[in-house]
């Protein structure tokens, strides 16, 4: 009994909460170097494959046809794809957090859904969908419409490969604010359009940012699914990423880096907004 | 009264919704269900040697061991990487907890390259394995590595919430009772974030099972041996065997499904178990 007593009160409760300096430092350097393993490293070796050979290698092999080409078709596909699933990731996060239904939770699970396919999958199953065995398949020959092994195709997969990624940001936060502001606007007269416009979308401002910039990331990287849809025409149907890999395929290494590394650039700024956007939120509710 | 009102102020419930299921149906219900009548027009015969033919089964081995592998890694070198971010100050934090979301962000293809030039036997980590004798790039490591690398995000970012919520009180509680931190650390704070931490599990594991892009490149898709699943069924959709890529791809979507049921399971009983901690 007397050696209880004695032992706590002379451990500070400090001490009893965290660790013996040497093992926060081992535990620092493991992660560290576990990171820089996996993380830091690949990240170096694009950017040193992309530049070793000089600045202008790498303009050279950015602006070569085959590569501008394949810039072009992923920058037309992300004006098709981004604001159309920012329309939808708006519009089912406003159901989802401003009303009770049935079946909401069932909604909520299939918009995860394309998190757990396969692009591989995602690919086969509209070349199967739109192909000449499938439904659509005869009707399209007939009318002499080509939807895959061309842009169409592409541009399908990516938006059902990209579907959750505006809706995942918005749900959640939409769900915690509420919609008391909502209603005072709507009691105060104003109307449905001017309630969103001026009082939801600055709430959501950031979150809905931070859904377009990694659907955009998402958008612009998607690969297995454009593999399968695609039919790698070279200048017509590969995208960045299917270039890049031809590129490699065919020994080009340096080229493969210099379109990886436009790629990387663009992976690198969505770390940064998230960061700002997670920074802003902290802030936020520190003031609150 | 009030909750009446309140439910009938605000607008655009048809509108949303329905825009909403009519964009899932016609984006994702529609052409799964095309899938799946697809694969039903084959005979049960046809569609069982396309999933059981040995080429496919070495791929479902592969892809599952890897995957699983990586997801176990992921758990333990994760679980670590958000302790370390939440309790411990070092230079660099921010940006290190930054670029936790880089597999999210950047393009399988490229991470692909990378990791094949960074472990061949001519790359800046593959040079010095090379004198060990132990080879990654086109072997089954490259794949744990590839698989390793792209669930790397999961574990992290599901564990560092709950971890930052956790109440320093239970902590102070269990060490004044006269436990050591081990104890403390391995009854007190582990239990609590267990369900975080399967959840994190669970979801690098799903993604693992189903990546493409940054895995073909170092797996060096020897048959047999190095193929993984998503692999075997670009090369039968290549080749048009579509009936074959279905039966591989209707296997792919039932894991799939049931994982995602798994997963859902374990977010409830994570926000059980948080719900009730606060």
């Amino acid at each position: 009994m007397t050696d209880v007593s004695d032992a706590i009160p002379a451990k500070p409760l400090q001490k009893a909460t965290t660790e013996p300096r040497w093992v926060r430092y081992s535990l620092i350097s493991i992660v560290l170097l576990f990171l820089s393993l996996f993380l830091l490293l690949p990240l170096s070796v694009v950017l040193y494959g992309a530049f070793e050979a000089g600045l202008k290698v790498w303009w050279q092999a950015v602006t070569e046809p085959d590569a501008v080409a394949a810039i072009k078709l992923t920058l037309f596909v992300l004006v098709i794809v981004v604001p159309l699933n920012a329309i939808f990731g708006v519009a089912i996060a406003w159901a989802v957090a401003k009303f009770e239904f049935r079946g909401k939770t069932l909604l909520v699970s299939i918009i995860d859904m394309p998190f757990a396919i396969s692009p591989v999958v995602v690919g086969l199953i509209f070349v199967i969908f739109f192909g000449s065995h499938g439904w659509l398949g005869p009707w399209l020959q007939q009318h002499d419409i080509k939807i895959i092994f061309a842009v169409p195709g592409i541009v399908i997969v990516i938006l059902f490969g990209t579907l959750p990624f505006v809706a995942r940001e918005l749900i959640p936060l939409m769900q915690q604010q509420g919609k008391d502001e909502e209603e005072a606007s709507l009691t105060l007269g104003a109307s449905g359009w001017k309630t969103f416009w001026y009082v939801t979308l600055p709430n959501i401002k950031w979150g809905l940012i931070y859904g377009v910039v990694l659907c955009n990331a998402r958008a612009m990287g998607e690969f297995g699914a454009v593999a399968v849809v695609s039919g790698r025409i070279r200048g017509e149907t590969n995208t960045m990423p299917l270039h890049i890999e031809v590129l490699y395929n065919e020994y080009m290494f340096t080229a493969a880096f210099a379109v990886s590394s436009l790629l990387t650039g663009l992976a690198l700024v969505t770390i940064v907004v998230k960061s700002y956007v997670e920074y802003k939120d902290e802030r936020k509710h520190k003031t609150a | 009264m009030a909750t009446v009102v309140s439910r009938t102020v605000i607008p655009g419930f048809g509108l949303t919704l329905g825009f909403s299921v009519f964009y899932l149906s016609l984006l994702f219900l529609l052409p799964v269900a095309g899938l799946l009548i697809f694969t039903l027009q084959m005979s049960w015969a046809d569609f069982w040697q396309a999933i059981s033919h040995p080429q496919v089964v070495a791929s479902y081995k592969l892809s599952f061991l890897a995957s699983f592998a990586g997801a176990t890694i992921n758990a333990v070198f994760g679980s670590l990487t958000a302790w370390v971010l939440v309790r411990y100050r070092f230079p660099g934090k921010k940006v290190v907890d930054a670029l936790v979301d880089l597999p999210f962000a950047l393009p399988t293809a490229v991470a692909g390259i990378a990791l094949v030039t960074l472990y061949s036997t001519t790359g800046w980590v593959g040079q010095y394995l090379q004198i060990w004798n132990i080879r990654i790039a086109y072997s089954e490591i490259g794949v744990i590595i590839a698989l390793t690398y792209i669930g790397l995000p999961f574990v992290v970012r599901t564990v560092q919430p709950v971890l930052a919520d956790f109440e320093k009180e239970l902590e102070e509680a269990s060490a004044s009772l006269g436990a050591s931190r081990w104890t403390t650390v391995r009854r007190v704070i582990l239990p609590a974030l267990l369900p975080a931490l399967l959840t994190g599990y669970a979801l690098a594991f799903a993604r693992a099972l189903g990546e493409y892009g940054s895995v073909i490149f170092i797996s060096g898709n020897l048959p047999y041996r190095t193929e993984i699943t998503p692999l075997l069924i670009v090369a039968k959709a290549e080749q048009y065997d579509y009936q074959g890529a279905a039966a591989i791809g209707v296997v792919m979507l039932v894991a799939a499904f049931l994982l995602l049921l798994l997963i859902n399971g374990l977010q409830w009983w994570t926000n059980k178990r948080n719900g009730g901690a606060a």
